[in-house]
Formats: C-alpha cells, structure tokens, sequence
C-alpha cells in the first residue's frame, strides 16, 4: 500500500491496531509507553516498538510532547499509520523522529501482522495466530 | 506547497537546525491541511511551558532548539506552572523548581518574553485586526480570532514554536476568509451579566455546534473580562477557536440560514453540571484567564477588611500585578491573606492531591479542577468565592 508521508522513514515491527482514534496526553503514560485511557480498546497494551496503527489522534496538543517522551524514555512506537493524520500525531511524529504515514486504509492490518514502513510504502506480512 | 527563497534556506539546514526542525513542522502541517503557500506571522504566544506537561523529555526539545534558534517575531509565554520568583510561597517543590526555572531560561536564550500569561492581549502582544499571528493558549487564540479580529488557528506548543524561530506559517484554516465564515446564528434570549453567566454560556454554545461557528445575536457587553471568561468556556467545551458577535466584533457576517437560540434554562443547567454541590472549600482559585487589573481591583473591594481562612490564590501576568502594586491594590489583598500567584495558574500547577474541593468563578477552572486535578469543585460567582474563602 502506498500513503502519504507525514515524516519520512523506515522502520518495522509488530502491528498494534486500533479502531478507535488515540490521544496520547494522558491517554498513554510517557514512561511506559502502556495506552492506560480507561475504556479504549487498547487499554493496557504497550506501543513500544509496534507499529501503532490507528485511524487518528485527539486530544490535547501537549500529545505531541507525550509522543516526544516516549521516545527519549525508549518506549515510543517504530511507526506509526493513520487513516487521516492531525495536528497533534504529525507534530509529534516529527519531532520524535518516527516514521508516519498517513492515507492508508486500515482494515488490511491486523494486530501482531509484521509492518514494513519505507517512506510512503507500507507492507504488510500476515502472522496466524 | 511552495517556499520561497528564506524558507526554502531555512527548510535546508543553511539557516542552523532549529530553523530546519521548524521548517519540517510547518511545512508537514502545511501538507496535511493543504496550505499553499506560508504567510509571515505579526507576534506569536507560546503554549506548552508548564514541567508539569513538558517533562524532561520537552525539556531536552526545547533546550535542543535554544542552541541555535532565535525567535524571529515578538514572541510572548503561556503561563507556568509556578510563580516564577515566589513559587515557595505556593509549596511549589524544590525540584520542581528548578526543572521549570530550566525551561524559562530554554526560551528566554531564543529570545521569548517570558510573559508566562495567557492573557498576551492585557500586557502588550496585541495584535490588530486582520492581523496573522500564529498563538497557542486556547482561550487566548478564540479571544484574538473573535474579538480582535487578528487570524490564528490553535497551536500548539511545537507549532508556536516553530511559527515563533521561522517568522512563519501555515496560510489554512482561520488564516483564511472562507473558513471564518459563521455556520449557524445563534440568538441568545436572555441577559448576561457575571463572568460565571458568560462562563456557563461559552459551555452551553460550545456543547450544542458540534464545532460549527457561530454567530451570535444578543450580546451587547463589549467588557473584555466578560468575554474572556466566553472564550475561555466555548473552547475549552469543545468550540471552534472563534466566534463572531453580531454589531460587535470587528467582522461583519451575513446570518447564517441555520439558527439555534439559547436562553436561561441552558445557562442555569450549564452552571449547575459544573457545581459539585459542596458548601466549604479548601482552595479558591480566581484568575482563568489571568486576571485584569480592574478585576484585582473589584477583588480588592470584596476582601477590604476581611481576612481570608482558606487557601486563596490570584492568578494573574505579573506585569498586571506590578500595576496593581503601583495603585496600591495589591497590598490590600495581601493584607486579606490573598496569594498572588503571578506566572500560573490551576490548570499548570502540580497540584493533584494537595486540595480536596475548590471553588472558582471560571468554567474552564472547573473542567482542569476536575479532570487534571481531580478535585471536586464549586462553580460560584466572584462573590460567592470570597465569601467561601473568608467564612470561618
């Protein structure tokens, strides 16, 4: 699949697939990198070195900051994928240096697929089970 | 989208690394929101300064930036989370001090006025109408769109940045005609008259657009201190950054065909949804946004003579608070037992678990009371504050 490079990279790893959008202030905690927002799908799940797919970010702008901890804390996601990607994950992306695309129809990636991201390529790999 | 010559040097590294990481933000959200081209920004406010927030790790972001960045255009400071000179006053930890000392010192070396204020509008960054500014803040960037007239879309605190090192912005969004345009009237059918009237109003509007712009019939007041406790609401529940008033703001628009109108029951239930219902407090905060010098002043009249006996913080730009010293306003508040807390507030402070329930006049105060500090919280008047922070 072929998106829109939101900032430019290559990186692989494990998918993490949310249905719903991930805000990342307060949403995810900065030293662990665990999504701890009561109630989200992925509640309790670490993003650290998955490719964190999700259909966009919300909440706070200090999200971008929370991406950037992550980050230098280690625990940030490899990638990230986006359906429409806003203000707070691109800022973020970029000034943590994680690879992002965005424009990608999210349905053909399944958690624990292995994901390729190179610049505005993504390739996916099924992994059963 | 097209960069000319300086951005395009900038955007290639000839102009130092800040420049550049700048660059790439900018013209990343460029991207993304189909701009066509940047537009040079009159003055900037920037967000995101509390330790609270940043931890070291945007501590270690900004440090990066001050090697080799400098701020291009008049750039002012969101508040801290201290008082910047008399944090001991506020049993502001040690370590936290000195971490949020660091920050300042990071954005005054790239030439920011630590302003530390999110009122940039009472103390100097007052942009005309028309103007392009790129602001972070809220409730000031809903202010600057919506009474002055100037044109910001909401930053954030990397986006301020970048707008602030490059002199530069994104042209989308509120930078543009067509999307200032209101998208529904909005006839409100009953008076206001308290800061917490218009608070409760800012949530009930904000609650019921779904984002829209709204234009609204029925306010006359034109008292900044009314309608920066609207803005401060109406963003806060969940308002586009802007709104316009009909005969009042610097923009005329024709009404929108689509209408809604509000009147005294919304209000009284939006003020009631923000009332925990408590009849003692422990902490009173007044000061979001930042106070103005007449509203010290008519805090002054109302503790003339009392002594306060709970914790009663002013939030408040200390350069407002160094006119107040000046018209002797100030030491009648100390006098009372009053703590000026210049260069913070509530929202920024590290304050989960020092207070139980507090009361404050703002609606934006009451939703980071809760949410942030998890305090129960009373929504009253300025009035009714006081008497809770003086009552035995």
């Amino acid at each position: 699949m072929r998106g829109r490079i939101v900032y430019d990279g290559v990186a692989e790893g494990p998918a993490l697939v949310s249905t719903e959008a991930i805000g990342f202030y307060g949403g995810v905690d900065p030293d662990t990198g665990r999504i701890v927002e009561a109630g989200h799908p992925l509640e309790g799940s670490s993003v650290a070195g998955k490719v964190l797919v999700f259909p966009q970010g919300k909440g706070s702008t200090v999200g971008s900051y929370t991406l950037y901890r992550l980050r230098k804390n280690g625990v940030a996601p490899s990638a990230m994928i986006n359906e429409e990607c806003e203000t707070v994950v691109a800022v973020g992306a970029i000034i943590s240096e994680i690879p992002c695309v965005d424009q990608i129809s999210l349905e053909r990636i399944r958690s624990g697929d292995l994901v390729r991201v190179r610049g505005s390529e993504v390739m996916v790999e099924r992994r059963e089970g | 989208m097209k960069l000319i010559g300086h951005e395009e040097s900038m955007l290639s590294g000839a102009e130092g690394k800040a420049a550049r990481k700048c660059m790439q933000i900018l013209t990343a959200l460029g991207e993304i929101f189909g701009a066509e081209k940047m537009i040079p920004v009159e003055t900037v406010q920037i967000s995101g300064v509390s330790y609270d927030n940043l931890g070291d790790a945007g501590l270690e972001f900004l440090r990066e930036l001050a090697a080799d960045g400098r701020a291009k255009v008049p750039t002012t400071l969101n508040p801290a989370g201290m008082d910047t000179e008399d944090w001991r006053a506020l049993g502001i930890p040690e370590d936290f001090a000195r971490k949020q000392t660091e920050v300042i010192a990071a954005f005054t070396k790239m030439g920011v006025d630590a302003t530390c204020s999110c009122t940039p509008y009472l103390i100097g960054n007052l942009p005309k109408p028309g103007a392009h500014i790129a602001w972070g803040e809220s409730s000031a960037v809903t202010f600057a769109n919506s009474v002055l007239g100037a044109r910001t879309n909401k930053e954030g605190g990397p986006s301020s940045v970048a707008a602030s090192l490059t002199g530069c912005t994104p042209a989308y969004g509120l930078h543009l005609d067509e999307h200032r345009r209101p998208k529904v009237r909005v006839m409100l059918e009953t008076d206001l008259e308290t800061k917490l009237e218009f608070g409760a109003f800012g949530k009930a509007l904000g609650e019921a657009l779904d984002g829209r712009i709204p234009l609204i019939e029925g306010i006359s007041t034109r008292r900044w201190d009314l309608l920066k406790a609207l803005c401060a609401a109406f963003a806060t529940y969940g308002g586009a950054p802007i709104f316009h008033i009909a005969g009042g703001t610097s923009e005329q628009w024709s009404p929108p065909a689509d209408a809604i109108s509000i009147g005294r029951d919304e209000i009284v239930r939006a003020a009631r949804a923000l009332d925990d219902g408590a009849d003692r407090v422990d902490f009173v905060f007044l000061g979001c946004p930042h106070l103005s010098l007449d509203e010290l002043r008519e805090i002054a009249e109302l503790l003339r003579g009392k002594t306060v006996t709970k914790e009663l913080w002013l939030g408040v730009a200390r350069r407002i608070k160094e006119q107040a010293d000046a018209a002797g306003i100030t030491e009648i508040l100390v006098a009372a037992g009053a703590k000026m807390a210049c260069d913070t507030c509530h929202v920024v402070a590290p304050l989960r678990g020092r207070f139980d329930t507090f009361a404050t006049n703002s609606a934006k105060g009451i939703y980071y009371g809760r949410s942030k500090n998890r305090f129960k919280s009373v929504f009253r008047t300025t009035e009714e504050c006081i008497r809770l922070a003086t009552e035995k």
